[in-house]
């Protein structure tokens, strides 16, 4: 059974946890012209490799970034936004 | 069954990337209506090693949208003939094919379903739960009491077919007419240069070597984005693995072809006796054909609601394809921004059934360059018009 680490509840397996996608960052919808906007509603990064993305604990609602391998399926590391964010991480 | 080459040429008219179904179709269709015969196909595995060998062979035309549903038809008409034109046997078995329906929302579905396929000319309509209970007498109907089968969408031309001889019988059709198939070819980068209206394809590169062609097939289903990459497309694509299992053989006893959205299952038997038994997309990003156990226990317990008396019955084998996934769960096909560079992709766990009108569409778009009007609905660029196309009858999609 594959187990993921919430930064709150420690591991628990992984049908307890909901994908919420890559972690990227929405270009200001005042000056985004319609193709640079269609490109973050609709386009994604589908190469394998590894990414932050926002996965939610859904028993207690805790949102959450996990570091993953996505050729792989290797869970790297998971931590609190704020956390994360104060770790220096860049938002692609 | 085909010509082995020993080396590549330095070019080809047409290269197409990935030996699958559709790959090979668009290589046969090129060969034999468009008398395009110097066609190189690449396939970094075996014939077929893809999805093509990966799915639940079901093939149905009871789609939601007018685009899907004209486009699937015509995949059902030709599928009817591959037998007899590829002197191969296909195994294609007509069954029926029952979505269930176990609320008054899916029967509600179900029923505009029935018009719009009926409107086109398709064999559809909503029946009551008497119905279905006629055709398959050993499912419990109540579904042990908490999803009881209200009705269901009956499509009486749903079928399925062997999926392996469908690539083969397409590579046996395209290497006969010239067209060369190279197994184990890997495409490692795509060379473009300007000829002074924007990108265009010079050559691809191989892990056998270089070759120069103006024009490239973009084939590979969970591959797509590493070869968009190559050529500096972007995409909404997104890879999810979609998972099967098959059951020990067992005495005939299911006609029909079976899915219930609700329980997240289909099923088929098979020529064999075996259970081949799908569900839905795996809920996450991956790029592997890894098989988990969550998945097979999930499936079994859905399956025993709807059949009790197979809890005795064996799971022989359990698998996965990476499926390509579109936001509007319709395909990604035609032209692309880079001159020369075509793409059937986006066909997700719904590619196998349009195997053939794929072939056929994509062969008229490579050799005039210009999409086929069956395929204008699944255009590249549809995402940055805005215009998507809304297919909510595909499979192994919650609705």
């Amino acid at each position: 059974m594959k187990l993921m680490t919430c930064p709150i509840n420690g591991p628990r397996v992984i049908s307890e946890f909901a994908y919420g996608g890559e972690v990227r960052s929405m270009p200001d919808p005042e000056k985004a012209d319609d193709a640079a906007w269609a490109d973050y509603v609709f386009n994604h990064n589908s190469l394998p490799a590894v990414k932050a993305e926002w996965w939610c604990h859904t028993p207690s609602g805790v949102w959450f970034i996990a570091e993953r391998d996505t050729a792989t399926d290797t869970i790297l590391r998971t931590s609190l936004y704020a956390i994360w964010r104060g770790q220096g991480q860049a938002v692609s | 069954m085909f010509a082995r080459h020993d080396r590549l040429k330095s070019s080809y008219d047409i290269v197409i990337i990935g030996g699958g179904g559709h790959g090979l179709a668009a290589a046969y269709y090129l060969a034999r209506d468009h008398g395009i015969r110097d066609i190189a196909v690449l396939e970094k595995s075996y014939l077929g090693s893809g999805n093509t060998g990966r799915n639940t062979t079901i093939i149905r035309s009871n789609y939601l949208t007018p685009e899907g549903v004209q486009f699937y038809d015509e995949s059902l008409r030709l599928w009817r003939d591959l037998s007899q034109d590829f002197d191969l046997n296909l195994f294609y078995s007509t069954r029926g094919h029952f979505t269930l329906a176990h609320t008054d929302a899916a029967m509600r579905t179900m029923r505009w379903r029935a018009e719009v396929n009926k409107h086109y000319g398709i064999a559809s309509e909503a029946v009551d739960s008497q119905a279905v209970r006629e055709a398959m007498p050993m499912m419990d109907i109540t579904c042990g009491g908490h999803a009881p089968v209200l009705g269901a969408l009956y499509h009486a031309p749903g079928a399925i077919a062997r999926h392996d001889a469908v690539a083969w019988g397409y590579g046996r059709g395209a290497d006969r007419r010239g067209a060369e198939i190279h197994q184990h070819t890997e495409v490692v980068a795509i060379e473009l240069e300007d000829r002074g209206s924007g990108p265009c394809v010079a050559a691809v590169i191989t892990n056998r070597g270089r070759i120069a062609t103006r024009k490239v097939l973009c084939a590979v289903a969970g591959h797509t984005p590493r070869l968009l990459a190559m050529v500096g497309l972007r995409s909404p694509i997104y890879v999810h693995p979609l998972q099967a299992m098959v059951s020990e053989p067992i005495k005939p006893w299911l006609d029909p072809i079976v899915v219930s959205a609700s329980l997240h299952v289909y099923v088929s038997q098979s020529a064999r006796g075996e259970l081949v038994m799908g569900a839905s997309l795996d809920p996450y990003e991956l790029h592997s054909s890894r098989s988990t156990l969550d998945f097979a226990e999930s499936l079994a317990g859905h399956m025993l609601e709807l059949f009790p008396f197979l809890s005795d019955v064996k799971v022989n084998r359990q698998w996965a394809g990476m499926a390509d996934m579109t936001p509007d769960f319709a395909p990604i096909m035609g032209l692309t921004p880079v001159g020369g560079f075509y793409v059937d992709s986006g066909w997700g766990t719904w590619g196998f059934k349009a195997t053939p009108v794929c072939g056929k569409t994509m062969s008229h778009t490579v050799a005039s360059n210009e999409a086929h009007p069956l395929i204008r609905g699944f255009s590249f660029d549809r995402f940055a018009r805005y215009a998507l196309t809304g297919e909510k009858g595909a499979a192994s999609v919650g609705h």
